[in-house]
């Protein structure tokens, strides 16, 4: 049986950190459905957060400011502890970064670039073109070629296996082989991402389902504050392929169908730079009054930076825009709308990315720490995977080291193999049913019209409902074929039902929650509502239900404000 | 819009040899080549293998051979090939794993072997390294590489020995030749000097051609060859002193 002492799971950046701060000594390696360079994090274009002061106007700037900025930015969900320790941690982060190889964009003089993003008091944000996460994973990755880190990619974690309330290994679907199979460990870090492909409009890669947060709850682990669904504001329509937040940043406007700079409405200081929350808001308040256009999307119009700067600073958006929306932003405003693009929520961890099973850890965006509470900064995402993948890789290690325990059961972890294939093996005997990517396609259609930017009571109640429906029907779900080797539609249909348990603690979470705060606004209750709900939402399955618990929030220094930009 | 995909089929294990397979395909939407394949799978033959990720031309996973072209199946509109037959082949130069999925293994391995990573000096400055942009400018095409391996599966040299290390790979090893706080010494990267490194090349610049990125792979391979002559040059000009 295929033994390690550290499996770690996904390969993205939060999963590549942990893998090189784990203890060179013992035997680790990553598991992903993907080569890790295919991996989300790619795919992140603006940059990095850091208060390195670099620039004229962030001279001022210290990792308290940022602190201070994330928690505000967070509408004071944030723990604020985790906080402060991410951004004390940015610093030197970043220098390790560039001392690993990161090309970082560089100032006049030399040092490492910065631009404003929203919800920053100063310019923050350490960026390479717009390409950010691409060279920061090559980066990465190219160190684990250095160190010869084992990768088996291609292969999808179906579940978690626990012996005797510990985690002692994972049963996987091995796509070049068809075959399923157990993989022992002393202990597992969860990276798997975020599962935007819940909602129909997304800025999130094809894989991303989130399957790892759902085989964590079943394996009993809670999931926190799951109704924080962040949608960011500049999505290309109709691909909803991400124009970053840099395009602002750089000094993008945003227009709607009068030529009129709607933010001023809304946050009339910080304008295009107020956090992701309050700009997506605002999009589809314009649209929704008959402001925009096709009752689609407003513009965002970049044509006064020039094409010298946009070639230099934005080549990527560019090139989007002309690949997949057929317009050259130097000459038109690109057509853009509010799109899902992270998940606040996640896996219930610690500040050390501790879970509440034995030998389970998690970091990146499928982890909930918190630091980014219910609306996450622009940058703070790949800083919050760089940082707590490290401590996971730390955590994990100092547990396996200090391990009198023996590892799993080789028969136990077998026959949880064999439980997952005899499930595969339903499915593929089947000969009729509902098709499987119908089913999910009504459930991000749910999400979507009833789980989205505006919440209302009877809505989250109604689409409550019809993910219970479509759970009944998920287990008559039907694939046509028999292929079991590269089988997309079995990968899916594994996924499809831990996305069930994900929309259905997204929207009781987001039901019970009788207030408005950060991303998670109900028009039913518009206020923030200190009194009764500074607090983390927890749901953990109980008896195949799930059950719902609540946490403070730590407070340590920043008291809770109104929030105004 | 009516369509007509004619797909190269091929299971290893199972099928003999590859072979074409249509599939009809309509649709009124502008999609791209990577949406219509997963509509394909769906509704048509749930067998169909390909891979994919990101969908916005980053991940580099769905490079293929689209009606004689390498290009990403994502970033390719359908509209834009302008004509109703779509034939898709696997990337060449790599074993079929299935259908459309080829066996990456002897791409990474010749992408190991020029140790593709950073190597720092003994100390680094404490607050980051000064360097210019100008500097960074050098190596800004090849970081713009997603290793999605149209450059080696379009290479001549590579179609005909395997040994040739091949364009993504000796790009990757120039860009941090260039990188001003990389400190291998010349005897280490030098070891490209051979005809399976940077003297393999053709020099008909099909890597240029097909990336999907604008990195033009042989703009590195001809900047190794001049350092390799400049190296020597200077070993020369030592001998002689
Ligand atoms: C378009 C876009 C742009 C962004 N830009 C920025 C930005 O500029 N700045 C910023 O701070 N943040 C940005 N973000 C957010 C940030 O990129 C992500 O939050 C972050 O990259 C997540 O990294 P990760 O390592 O947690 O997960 P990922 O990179 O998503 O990696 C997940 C890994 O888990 C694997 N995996 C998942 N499930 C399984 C399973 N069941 N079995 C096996 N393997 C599995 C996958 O193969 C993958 O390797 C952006 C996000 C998007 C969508």
């Amino acid at each position: 049986m295929i033994t390690h002492d550290i499996l770690v799971v996904g390969g993205g950046l939060a999963g590549l950190s942990a893998a090189l701060t784990a203890d060179p000594h013992l035997s680790l390696a990553i598991i992903s459905r993907v080569h890790p360079l295919r991996s989300h994090s790619v795919a992140a274009q603006g940059g990095i957060n850091a208060a390195l002061g670099n620039s004229q106007e962030g001279r001022d700037d210290n990792w308290e400011k940022h602190a201070f900025d994330t928690i505000k930015g967070s509408d004071y969900l944030a723990d604020q502890a985790a906080a402060e320790l991410m951004c004390r941690e940015a610093v030197p982060t970043i220098y390790e970064m560039e001392h690993l190889g990161v090309p970082f964009s560089r100032s006049p003089v030399g040092l490492i670039a910065q631009r404003p993003f929203g919800g920053a008091g100063f310019p923050r944000t350490c960026f390479a073109a717009d390409r950010t996460g691409l060279v920061i994973a090559h980066t990465l990755y190219e160190q684990a070629i250095k160190r010869q880190v084992k990768v088996y990619d291609e292969a999808l974690v179906t579940k978690l296996v626990v012996e005797n309330g510990r985690c002692v290994g994972v049963v996987i679907y091995d796509l070049a082989t068809g075959q399923v199979l157990p993989m022992r460990a002393r202990a597992v870090i969860f990276a798997t991402g975020g599962y935007g492909r819940v909602y129909l409009r997304t800025t999130n890669a094809y894989i991303n389902h989130g399957s790892g947060i759902g085989i964590a709850y079943r394996a009993g682990v809670a999931l926190k504050d799951m109704e924080f669904v962040q949608f960011h504001p500049t999505s290309i329509y109709p691909k909803n392929i991400l124009i970053t937040e840099g395009a602002r940043g750089e000094g993008g406007y945003l227009v709607n169908n009068k030529g009129y700079r709607f933010m001023a409405d809304y946050a009339p200081s910080a304008m295009e730079l107020a956090p992701r929350d309050i700009v997506a808001r605002s999009i589809q308040t314009e649209v929704d009054k008959g402001r925009g256009f096709e009752d689609e999307y407003v513009h965002l119009d970049l044509r006064h930076l020039g094409q010298k700067k946009i070639d230099k600073r934005l080549p990527s958006v560019r090139e989007i825009c002309l690949k997949f929306g057929g317009i050259d932003p130097v000459e038109t405003p690109i057509p853009i709308q509010p799109a899902q693009h992270y998940s606040m929520g996640g896996i219930d961890v610690d500040v050390r990315c501790v879970s509440s099973l034995a030998g389970f850890y998690a970091a990146g965006e499928c982890a909930c720490v918190s630091v980014h509470g219910a609306n996450r900064l622009g940058g703070n995402s790949l800083l919050d995977t760089v940082v707590f993948g490290k401590i996971a890789g730390q955590e994990a290690s100092n547990f396996v080291n200090g391990l009198e325990l023996k590892d799993g059961n080789e028969k136990f972890l077998l026959d949880e193999a064999v439980a997952e294939k005899a499930k595969v093996d339903t499915w593929l005997s089947r000969s009729g049913g509902k098709m499987a990517h119908h089913l999910l396609n009504d459930l991000k259609v749910v999400m979507s019209e009833k789980a989205g930017i505006f919440r209302t009571k009877k809505e989250l109640a109604e689409a409550l409902e019809a993910i219970r429906e479509i759970r009944d029907d998920y287990g008559r779900a039907f694939i046509s074929g028999q292929c079991l080797r590269y089988s997309q539609a079995i990968v899916n249909l594994v996924e499809f039902g831990y996305m069930v348990d994900l929309t259905e603690v997204i929207t009781l979470g987001a039901l019970l929650r009788e207030e408005t705060r950060g991303s998670h606004y109900r028009l039913d209750f518009p206020k923030r509502d200190d009194a009764g709900w500074l607090k983390h939402t927890l749901v953990s399955l109980k008896d195949g239900k799930p059950e719902v618990a609540y946490r403070d929030v730590q407070i340590t220094k920043y008291q809770p404000q109104e929030r105004k930009y | 819009m009516k369509y007509t995909f004619r797909i190269l089929r091929f299971d290893p294990g199972v099928d003999q040899s590859p072979c074409f397979q249509d599939f009809i395909y309509e649709t009124e939407e502008k999609k791209s080549l990577l949406e219509a394949l997963m509509d394909i799978r769906n509704d048509q033959d749930c067998s169909l293998s390909f891979r994919y990720s990101c969908r916005e031309a980053v991940c580099g996973s769905c490079a293929m051979v689209i009606n004689g072209q390498f290009d990403l199946a994502c970033r390719t509109m359908m509209e834009s090939l302008g004509t109703s037959l779509i034939v898709l082949e696997p990337l060449p130069n790599l074993e079929i794993q299935k259908d459309l999925i080829v066996d990456m293994e002897p791409f990474w391995r010749a992408l190991f072997a020029v140790e593709p990573y950073l190597f720092p000096g003994e100390t680094s400055p404490e607050n980051g390294h000064r360097i210019e942009d100008r500097e960074m400018e050098k190596i800004d095409q090849f970081v713009n590489c997603i290793m999605c391996g149209c450059c080696y599966s379009a290479c001549p040299v590579v179609a005909r020995d395997e040994r040739y290390l091949g364009p993504a790979a000796l790009a990757k090893l120039y860009r941090f030749v260039k990188d001003p706080r990389d400190e291998r010494g010349y005897k280490r990267w030098s070891r490209v000097n051979t005809e399976a490194g940077a003297w393999g090349c053709d020099t008909v610049f099909k890597c240029n051609e097909v990336c999907p990125r604008k990195v033009r792979p042989a703009d590195g391979i001809e900047g190794l060859r001049r350092k390799l002559i400049w190296g020597k040059v200077k070993s020369l000009f030592k001998r002689v002193r």
